[in-house]
């Protein structure tokens, strides 16, 4: 909760010298300040904060303005002209892309990070390995009591972010439909959908029933997180750094950066920092997985 | 010493005539925002019935991301939040105003209006805080529910929120009721008991009802308290358990989903369609309360007359 009042805040001091760099702006021409609207997916915002900060700390007269409400909104907001960077913790749709070209902006993808969802359980939860088909089976439906894979004999509670996060359909894609294109499987309609991470750790820290999933950079000391395997004879490998590099770690991804066509500018040098090893090194403070560490 | 100058008699008249026309003007006003908010409504969502088949919107599978538009869970989420919050706060809040009017004695009235009027002013924010901090827990080990995010904690807190401005309002109503009937009443040998209940609360009625429906349309209405603590998933509530289960109801799918949605796009309709499924099932609730209190004062019009 300390680090959401964090990130308001420095929303809010971000907004308020945006305010105050715009008028300053209309005053006097010669005095050039360049602002950057930088939205979209809730896993990478702190991130963004992060690079913001350093950033403007460096070069004070970029002027950043991070704001979250999940990938689908950044895009949204990159598809109609409002955004300069949109983040995002999965792909563009290709009618995403549609109604970006329709609309005259051809969006330009950079990978700027890597990311391991972990799966979440209460501490006192005696399961602590799983594997991906299992994992699937459980946010389908189909399996419904923790004594079906070696738990205690309770509900099992699942737990999601909402749809318009790109870890929603991150997970959908890779975990409940095990990667197969073809495969239709929904996440069960009794799946609890929170409306931020937050809602996530809170109900996993006090309900033994539950589970739930988020990015890695999110995971709490006192949630514990499921070892998993990619099928039932590979090794079953908890979450971290090194597995997700080592590319032992089953659920992990790239986070991305989407431009309205290619990035010209204060635009172009900022993604190039975010990818030089200063701006990685935050990356691997996050909790997330930095560029070009291996694993490729 | 100077004397206000007399108006002239045109003058006079002429204020007279517009006020008059403002207030005309501002009344005439609030019915053209409201058909302008229905036309609204209707004009983006109206694309959904072309673009999405009646009989796909009444199933019961709503996942906007892979076309599954089933309106049934979200329309029968809301409905059963409300319901609950019903049957938990108009009794409580009737009864609160009935002591509060005729019971309880003039200090304690003096405190207990002002608290009353503070509870209506706590932001729903807030109180979905203490709903998914305090009440949810309690909800899940006191009743076992396998999560405490459920119907249940919404109508609780719901209900809650419904309280003030049920109490005030039937609280003012019972208080219009003029002392004479009373005094008819207690002279006829009538007990105090039976008194409030035989003659003050009818007399009394229509207030009350306009209390419930305004408690109720608040319920029905109330997005970020219900997104916090019902946990959101769209699943059928049918059986009386499914309080205890999880729910997501129309409001809070429109604010959920609504930052998300490229404008123009079916998901984008859709949920203009669901606000406007919510702006009728709300002005259905007002006509049927609007009606049920012009019966109820004709029939007590000449009753008590």
């Amino acid at each position: 909760m300390p680090r959401r009042c964090l990130f308001i805040c420095l929303v809010l001091v971000v907004l308020a010298s945006l305010v105050a760099c715009c008028s300053a702006e209309e005053g006097e021409p010669g005095v050039s300040g360049v602002a950057i609207q930088n939205v979209g997916s809730d896993t990478i915002v702190n991130l963004a904060l992060a690079w913001a900060e350093a950033y403007q700390g460096k070069y004070p007269e970029v002027r950043i303005a991070v704001t979250g409400g999940g990938s689908g909104t950044g895009i949204a907001g990159l598809i109609n002209g409002t955004v300069d960077i949109a983040n995002a913790s999965r792909q563009m749709k290709p009618e995403e892309i549609e109604k970006a070209q329709a609309n005259g902006i051809t969006p330009v993808e950079h990978v700027i990070a890597s990311d391991a969802i972990a799966i979440v359980v209460h501490p006192s939860n005696p399961v602590d390995r799983l594997t991906l088909q299992q994992l699937s089976d459980i946010f389908s439906g189909r399996i419904t009591n923790w004594s079906e894979v070696g738990g205690e004999d309770r509900p099992i509670v699942l737990l999601s972010r909402e749809s318009n996060s790109g870890t929603h359909v991150y997970f959908l894609e890779e975990v409940v439909r095990l990667g197969d294109k073809e495969n239709k499987t929904l996440f069960s309609p009794e799946t609890l959908l929170m409306p931020s991470s937050e809602g996530i750790s809170a109900e996993v820290r006090q309900n033994p029933n539950a589970i739930g999933y988020d990015g890695l950079g999110y995971v709490t000391p006192d949630q514990k997180t499921i070892a998993v395997a990619a099928s039932p004879d590979d090794p079953y490998v908890q979450p971290s750094i090194d597995t997700v590099n080592e590319g032992t770690y089953p659920i992990s991804r790239d986070l991305y950066m989407y431009t309205a066509g290619e990035p010209e500018g204060a635009i172009a040098e900022y993604l190039a920092w975010i990818r030089s090893p200063e701006g990685q090194v935050i990356v691997g403070e996050l909790g997330f997985v930095p560029l070009g560490s291996g694993g490729e | 010493m100077k004397e206000v100058p007399k108006r002239p008699r045109v003058q006079t008249a002429l204020v007279e005539y517009l006020i008059e026309r403002l207030i005309r003007v501002t009344g005439v006003l609030v019915i053209l925002f409201l058909a302008l908010i229905f036309l609204f409504l209707v004009r983006e969502g109206s694309a959904t019935f072309i673009e999405v088949p009646v009989g796909d919107m009444i199933r019961t599978r709503w996942y906007p991301n892979e076309e599954y538009f089933g309106l049934l869970p979200l329309v029968l989420g809301s409905l059963i939040i409300t319901l609950g919050s019903a049957v938990l706060s108009v009794p409580l809040g009737l009864l609160t105003a009935v002591f509060i009017a005729e019971v309880a004695p003039r200090w304690m009235r003096e405190i207990l209006k002002p608290f009353i009027e503070v509870l209506a002013g706590i932001p729903s924010v807030v109180l979905g805080f203490l709903g998914m901090l305090v009440v949810s827990p309690l909800i899940r080990e006191w009743l076992g529910a396998p999560t405490g995010l459920t119907a249940l904690a919404g109508s609780v807190m719901l209900g809650y929120m419904a309280l003030p401005t049920i109490i005030s309002v039937a609280e003012d109503a019972l208080d219009a009721v003029p002392k004479s009937y009373r005094d008819a009443a207690l002279a006829l040998g009538a007990t105090r008991w039976q008194t409030i209940w035989r003659v003050t609360v009818p007399a009394a009625r229509s207030g009350i009802l306009t209390a419930m429906m305004l408690g109720v349309g608040r319920a029905i209405g109330e997005t970020m308290a219900v997104m916090m603590v019902t946990g959101n998933a769209a699943r059928m509530p049918l059986t009386l358990g499914s309080f205890l289960m999880p729910v997501r109801t129309m409001t809070a799918t429109i604010a959920a989903e609504m930052g998300e949605v490229a404008q123009g796009s079916t998901h984008y309709h859709v949920l203009f369609a669901v606000g406007l499924v919510l702006f009728l099932v709300t002005f259905a609730i007002n006509l049927i309360a609007a009606w049920a209190i012009f019966r109820q004062g004709k029939r007590y019009g000449r009753l008590l007359s």
